[in-house]
């Protein structure tokens, strides 16, 4: 579930990013206004209000569905804010460049900004999924097959919760340094001299 | 395209940010193989007359001609006048996350729509020609200040510019390095590529200028061959700003 | 259609509940996250080594799980016996400790170790110098930061639901399992989180200018 809310929220974030920067007044707004909404709205907030509060509308997700739009949602606002930041952050001569060689906005944004202002945003964007890992527990509440919705119902038959909440845990720690493993090897990867995170 | 000799044409140009007002009614003309230089203070409106010239600033008043086509003219595709035109920045502006090689190609690529391989091969020979072909793989943060800016200049020679425009290319770089770029910008000189330049050069502009135009108050103040400008000027201000600089040199010279 | 004015009072009492688990868990988390700091800068090998772990676990696991955990397991264990508010408080606290060391160091790293040099110099002891010259400029640098933790915490509060807390999202859980409606309120609980946020942060925005200290300009 988080293989693929991630690589979707991740793109969410980096047009909403764009938006707010780039984007015409109602783009603009419109992309604060989602961005504002679903950072402020706790993460479990959000997941009831897709799968129980929807389908009062008509709209219907499946638990897996709704836990995969939710965190695409949650984790694509929590992202653009570094993705914006990091936008800003990249020099204004780059754009004056890449226009005086004659190239459209978009060519601009897609080649210049945007593999500069990433590659600097990484480091936070990193830090973000990894949260995301550790928030996928509450989609149990929503009905997802999960690893701490398990444990619950584990404990409800044999209750050792120390142990069971424990491993569980232990889970979860051992998933997130993996992951915490891999970006930071990635962001070595990606590293090009002169192009870095402003902190 | 009646007038094909002239390849600038500037009319009454001008320009204010807020309320200051930094350019008020600059014309000139700059014809095919001429190379002119504006020289003037800090804050007469040297650099904003390059960029409203490329349009990358919208001048307030005034209408400017390339090749017979006026391009401040609102129906007119920025993108393809500006292809026309090279730009080479005081602060180089290079792409930071790309090679020097990729840096020239980009845009030969992306914007003149050239295949991979032809791109590559066009840019090795405009980094060639400043003298730069063994570093085409290094990033900006390896090259020194002098290797940058010769790598901007190839980036927009790449695209085989009628006109090129130089904003201080060479006020952001260390002293020693210098002498580098002002070669390259000599040799191009001598093919006869139309070149607008702003300096404080005075060397540079004795010996390649056809033309100095002396900026101040946001007006060219007088304009004439570098042997009048520099040593005989008529206009007060002139005189007085290369009366200053002979004093320094001299004083170097005791 | 529900008569809201009902449920909404309701829903609103839970708001002092969250601002009490949010007050004792980032309190808790004050003190830790401060003294943890301290110990991960000043400190020597042992001391770095113990807190990076707390750090590590306290950052790795859900905080779902760490509740269950807690409630479940631990308390019981050690014979204390808590309620869910009391439980809640201390995890949060105990977890929030864990990310506030990471802001306050961050602020005491950015400042530069050329304060405590002087106040050495001067002939202050280590502690007097963190504790005078030290804190005060990080702990105010720290700020933007903190605000950030602020408004993690008041959304996390919401997960304490899973333990029965009567705080904002257990009462619109119980409200809309009794009147069978639930659009309605979950957004009245969003919307209500999502201004204790704005209006969290806006307070520490106005702390943080107007503790300036004049002249300096920010170095982040």
């Amino acid at each position: 579930m988080i293989v693929v809310s991630v690589p979707i929220g991740t793109a969410l974030a980096i047009v909403l990013g764009v938006a707010r920067v780039y984007g015409n007044r109602a783009f603009s707004l419109a992309a604060t206004c989602v961005v504002g909404v679903f950072r402020g709205f706790p993460a479990i907030v959000t997941l009831l209000i897709i799968f129980f509060a929807l389908p009062e509308v008509g709209v219907y997700f499946s638990p897996y569905w709704s836990a995969v739009l939710g965190f695409v949602l949650v984790t694509g606002a929590y992202q653009s804010e570094y993705v914006r930041g990091c936008i800003q952050s990249v020099s204004a001569g780059q754009s004056l460049a890449a226009r005086a060689l004659g190239m459209t906005r978009p060519q601009e944004v897609i080649y210049v900004i945007l593999p500069q202002a990433l590659r600097a945003a990484l480091p936070g964007i990193s830090n973000e999924i990894i949260y995301l890992v550790l928030y996928s527990s509450l989609a149990s509440y929503i009905g997802v097959q999960e690893m701490f919705g398990v444990a619950r119902t584990f404990n409800s038959l044999n209750f050792r919760p120390i142990e069971i909440f424990f491993t569980a845990g232990l889970v979860y720690a051992a998933i997130a340094t993996v992951c915490f493993v891999g970006f930071r090897l990635l962001e070595r990867r990606v590293r090009i001299p002169g192009v870095e995170a402003a902190r | 395209m009646a007038e094909t000799n002239v390849v600038l044409k500037v009319d009454g140009l001008e320009k204010s940010f807020a309320d200051n007002r930094i350019l008020s009614g600059v014309s000139f003309e700059i014809d095919r193989g001429q190379i002119k230089v504006i020289c003037g203070p800090s804050g007469s409106g040297k650099s904003t007359l390059l960029r409203c010239l490329n349009l990358l600033t919208e001048p307030d008043k005034g209408r400017v001609w390339l090749e017979g086509q006026e391009i401040t003219n609102a129906n007119v595709d920025v993108n393809s006048v500006r292809q026309r035109i090279g730009f080479v920045f005081q602060e180089f502006n290079l792409f930071n996350h790309l090679t020097a090689l990729r840096n020239v190609s980009l845009a030969l690529e992306k914007v003149k729509k050239m295949s991979k391989d032809e791109a590559n091969a066009l840019a090795m020979k405009e980094l060639a020609r400043v003298n730069l072909a063994n570093d085409a793989h290094k990033y900006p943060a390896e090259l020194s200040g002098g290797q940058k800016q010769r790598v901007a200049i190839a980036r927009a020679l790449a695209m085989n510019p009628v006109i090129m425009f130089y904003d201080e290319p060479t006020s952001a770089l260390d002293p020693h390095l210098i002498g580098e770029v002002l070669d390259v910008m000599k040799k191009l000189a001598q093919e006869k590529l139309t070149s607008l330049v702003v300096t404080h050069e005075i060397g540079f502009a004795r010996s390649v200028a056809d033309e100095i135009m002396f900026m101040g108050e946001g007006k060219i103040l007088e304009h004439g061959p570098p042997s009048q400008i520099i040593d005989k000027p008529t206009h007060e201000a002139v005189r007085l700003f290369f009366k200053r600089i002979n004093e320094l040199y001299r004083r170097d010279e005791d | 259609m529900v008569a809201f004015a009902d449920f909404l009072p309701y829903i609103l009492s839970g708001v002092i509940w969250t601002l009490g688990l949010v007050a004792g868990g980032l309190s808790i988390g004050f003190a830790i996250g401060l003294l943890m700091a301290i110990g991960q800068i000043y400190g020597g090998e042992e001391a770095k080594a113990i807190i990076h772990a707390y750090v590590w676990f306290f950052r790795s696991i859900p905080l779902l799980v760490l509740l269950f955990l807690f409630y479940w397991g631990v308390f019981p264990a050690t014979g204390f016996k808590l309620d869910p508010l009391a439980c809640s408080i201390v995890v949060l606290g105990l977890r929030s400790g864990a990310y506030q060391s990471q802001i306050f160091r961050g602020g005491i790293i950015s400042l530069g170790d050329t304060q405590l040099l002087a106040a050495r110099a001067l002939g202050m002891s280590k502690s007097r110098g963190i504790f005078h010259v030290v804190l005060p400029q990080a702990l105010r640098i720290s700020m933007p930061g903190w605000s950030n933790e602020y408004a993690t915490m008041i959304k996390d509060s919401a997960i304490t639901f899973s333990l029965g807390v009567l705080e904002i999202l257990t009462r619109t859980r119980y409200v809309v399992s009794a009147t069978n409606e639930a659009l309605i309120p979950y957004f009245f609980a969003g919307a209500l989180f999502l201004v204790l946020t704005y209006a969290g942060t806006k307070v520490v925005n106005i702390v943080y200018e107007r503790t300036k200290i004049p002249g300096l300009l920010g170095r982040l």
